[in-house]
């Protein structure tokens, strides 16, 4: 069984609370960072645990830090992205609502890295009933002396708000977020300035994800060189994965990312396997931007090897073979599903939260999503295949924000390995409302590539 | 000793120039001139913020710096994005950018209802000519363009939303000319729209304003709908007294007769002076004005066909791009053809030249 850091004590009787989350335990990072360590100190730490940011893009964590501005008299701001939105993403809804005094413990850590006095957690607005319980372990922790001024004697004052978003993708992208928050439309502002330099109320800002900054944690609390031994390369640590779809154990898991995709999918321990004796057809691994793979991609390689669940293993092959870790949304199909029905239902989640800001995305992503209704209502034609293709190619790379990437790259992946399954739809308008495509050749071995 | 400024030295399209620390490529590439200079639908010098939106304006930097001389991976929004010392841009040398370019043209133009022959934006619409200079020539979209539920923007100012590209010009104009704004961009996606909050009208000295940044005819001007063709009036350069403004406009005549006031604008059909709605709407007679003399038309516009006095030739920078190589004719048909008959001068045809000026006789 894998190590945990993160979710160890979420299910202890009671751990919401205050008293029961000290009694494990709980706060001993805040009392190790603000006690015996300076600041920097911390970001070194950081720095060496090796973590990468869990919101997506998966940037180291303590560079990121290193890289905050910090101009004298002007303040520091720490943002918590609790947007939590990208479809098949629900880990850190999990992390808040079991075990919330740990987001707690790691923005005090965090914010006293980094200088700031006032942080912010901004959540969708969807998670209606949380706000709740992260402000009772606020009013908890300042009722405790972990929050409030002049923290452990130490000098440093640090109050942290909970500000709900309105129902936006957008807004979790890190510079909408910040207009958000600041009262203003979620448009992702043009970058540069990064918000690094200049953020929140244009001053120097880190927005990091929930469960980043709750590994801070963890990592105080071992000491980043103990933590790096956890995971293996460049994939340090423990990572939550929401995993859902056609699996028997749909759940949050923390896995330490040296067991394979297989392994999670079939242990008991994790997913337990595609129930009803189906067969596996394709996954997403990484939340619904990240490209899909069939079958045969997903438990080896290209090169025949066994493919892990880390942020290399998964992203080996690059996007002609390969996919990414992402936020660790885990969107498992199994044969009965339609790849082309399940594209569209992703371009028409794009279509509806792209801000509307740059004209590829505004405009590409509902040209997509209607082309791709053709297509899965039997009224497609052969070139609409094409053309789909050149329009997530015009979009990607061209956008403000990787909003536009991120509806560009699954319909470019669904073309790329099920190519013959839109085909398929084009060719058969008929039983293609009747029946689907089905597992066809996605799951038969790939032929490898002899090594010299 | 006075410190001498440090000038950045950047390349582009093969012609290099000096600038100022802090000028974005698109102003450096504006500073060359002509073909160089990349076409810009949402950025506006005058407007605070605006820019880094529409994507027609994306350039290659194919080096960073001197002293980081890599290339930068994707391509840039030029109007957003300022030059470092050293830089290396490619716009229309560069085979990415033209393909990026066509592709945002045809995004731009996907729901737009090419509704031209009854907009009283063509002929000065930005729109046209970038569709025209970058687009393809057909589109591949088969489905209904969008609509929107109308508003009612008040006397003065007419919205025809389906003709919005949400450049957001007039956003930022309405947020930073005027003291209430009133004006913004509702909903998002492709189901955003440029509207009042409930239904407010526009009333502010200054609102008008928005009619000129507006490079379509999503916003024109109410007083003057469906009077007259643009291509039609003369326009004239003319100033009056006026307390609220500069005072400084262009008049759109035919004869004597005002049909409609605009700002002045320069070459990049931008703003000069920001004029008040009294100007713009309210003084419609020749004698409420002091005539200047006709306005400086570019060659290129449809405005200077009836209208030669004052012409300027746009800047020809395709030598220099090719670095000194003639572009190649493939064919002149003056050359091979007899059809026209070459020894017939059309200017001096009294008229338009009609087919009896050519006839076989
Ligand atoms: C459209 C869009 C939506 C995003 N949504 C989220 C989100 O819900 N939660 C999140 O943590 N990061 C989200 N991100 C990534 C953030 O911009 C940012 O990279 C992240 O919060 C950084 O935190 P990290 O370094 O800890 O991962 C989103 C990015 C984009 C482009
Ligand atoms: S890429 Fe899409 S979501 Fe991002 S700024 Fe552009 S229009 Fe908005
Ligand atoms: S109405 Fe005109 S100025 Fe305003 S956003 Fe639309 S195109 Fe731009
Ligand atoms: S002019 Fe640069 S993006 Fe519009």
């Amino acid at each position: 069984m894998g190590r945990k850091l993160l979710l160890e004590k979420a299910h202890v009787e009671g751990i919401r609370t205050y008293d029961v989350y000290r009694r494990e335990g709980g706060y001993a990072s805040v009392e190790k960072a603000l006690k015996n360590m300076s600041p920097d100190q911390v970001t070194e730490e950081v720095k060496k645990s090796g973590l990468r940011g869990r919101g997506g893009a998966g940037f180291p964590t303590g560079m990121k830090w290193s890289f905050l501005a910090k101009p004298e008299g002007v303040p520091r701001y720490l943002v918590c992205n609790a947007d939590e939105s990208e479809p098949g993403t629900f880990k850190d809804r999990y992390l808040m609502e079991f075990i919330p005094h740990l987001l707690i413990e790691g923005l005090i850590v965090a914010s006293y890295a980094l200088g700031s006095s006032r942080t912010y957690i901004y959540i969708r607005g969807e998670y209606a009933w949380i706000p709740d319980i992260l402000e009772q372990a606020i009013a908890e922790a300042n009722a405790n002396g972990w929050l409030g001024k002049n923290i452990l004697g130490t000098g440093f004052d640090c109050q942290i708000y909970v500000q709900r978003g309105a129902g936006a993708y957008i807004c979790g992208e890190e510079t909408a977020l910040i207009e958000s928050l600041e009262g203003k439309r979620g448009n992702p502002r043009i970058k540069p300035p990064f918000p690094a330099v200049k953020g929140l109320w244009d001053c120097p800002t880190v927005v990091n994800n929930v469960e980043t900054l709750a590994a801070v944690v963890p990592i105080i609390n071992l000491g980043g060189e103990e933590y790096v031994k956890i995971g293996v390369g460049k994939s340090t640590g423990t990572k939550l994965i929401s995993a859902c779809g056609n699996i028997n154990k749909p759940g949050v898991y923390e896995i330490d990312m040296t067991i394979s995709v297989e392994e999670f999918i079939y242990s008991d321990e994790y997913c337990g396997g595609v129930p009803n004796g189906k067969k596996l057809k394709a996954c997403i691994p990484g939340g619904s931007s990240v490209p899909i793979l069939p079958a045969n991609l997903l438990f080896k390689t290209a090169k025949g090897d066994t493919r892990m669940m880390n942020y290399e293993s998964l992203s080996d092959g690059g996007f002609a073979t390969g996919t990414m870790m992402g936020s660790g949304g885990f969107i498992v199909l199994d044969e009965d599903q339609c790849v082309v029905r399940h594209t569209l239902t992703l371009a028409r989640f794009y279509r509806h939260e792209s801000c509307g800001q740059c004209s590829p995305c505004r405009e590409g992503t509902g040209w997509m999503e209607k082309i791709l209704k053709n297509i899965e209502y039997g009224k497609g034609k052969m070139s609409d295949i094409d053309l789909l293709w050149d329009i997530q190619r015009k979009i990607e790379g061209n956008t403000i924000c990787p909003l536009g990437d991120a509806a560009a790259w699954p319909v470019a992946a669904a073309i790329r390995h099920f190519r013959d399954e839109f085909e398929w739809h084009v060719l058969n308008p008929v039983e293609s409302q009747q029946r689907n495509f089905g597992l066809a050749h996605y799951a038969d071995p790939r032929p490898v590539p002899a090594t010299a | 000793m006075a410190e001498e400024k440090k000038l950045f030295k950047v390349t582009i399209d093969n012609i290099t120039i000096d600038v100022e620390p802090g000028t974005s490529i698109l102003n450096a590439a504006r500073m060359i001139g002509g073909d160089v200079a990349p076409p810009a639908m949402c950025y506006y010098s005058k407007l605070k913020g605006s820019g880094g939106k529409c994507r027609t304006c994306l350039v290659e930097v194919a080096a960073g710096s001197t002293a980081d001389p890599r290339p930068m991976p994707k391509l840039v929004a030029s109007c957003r994005t300022n030059v470092m010392d050293g830089m290396v841009v490619k716009n229309i040398t560069s085979e990415r950018v033209i393909d990026a370019r066509a592709g945002v043209v045809e995004f731009l133009l996907l729901n737009h209802p090419l509704d031209c022959p009854i907009c009283d934006q063509a002929g000065e619409c930005h729109l046209q000519d970038l569709g025209y200079d970058h687009g393809k020539e057909g589109t591949r979209y088969e489905f209904g363009r969008r609509t929107f539920h109308k508003h009612d923007l008040g006397p003065y100012i007419q919205l025809h939303m389906t003709r919005c590209i949400l450049c957001y010009r007039c956003v930022f104009t309405a947020d930073q000319l005027t003291n209430k704004r009133v004006h913004g961009v509702l909903d998002r996606g492709d189901h955003a729209e440029i509207a009042t909050y409930i239904e407010k009208s526009l009333d502010n000295d200054f609102i008008g304003n928005v009619i000129d940044v507006c490079p379509v005819g999503a916003l024109t001007d109410k007083t003057f709908r469906f009077k007259n063709r643009v291509w039609f009036l003369k326009p004239v350069d003319a100033h009056r007294d006026c307390p609220k403004c500069s005072g400084k406009v262009t008049l759109w005549n035919r004869g004597d007769e005002v049909y409609r006031v605009t700002a002045r604008k320069d070459q990049w059909g931008e703003v000069e002076d920001w004029i008040c709605n009294e100007c713009r709407f309210d003084k419609k007679l020749t004698s409420d004005w002091v005539i200047e003399g006709p306005t400086k038309v570019s060659r290129q516009s449809v405005i200077s066909q009836g209208h030669y006095v004052g012409v300027k030739r746009p800047k020809e920078t395709l030598g220099e791009v090719l670095e000194g190589r003639k572009p190649r004719l493939l064919m002149d048909i003056h050359d091979v053809s007899e059809v026209n008959k070459p020894n017939i001068e059309l200017s001096k045809i009294a008229g338009p030249a009609h087919s009896d000026d050519f006839s076989k006789k």
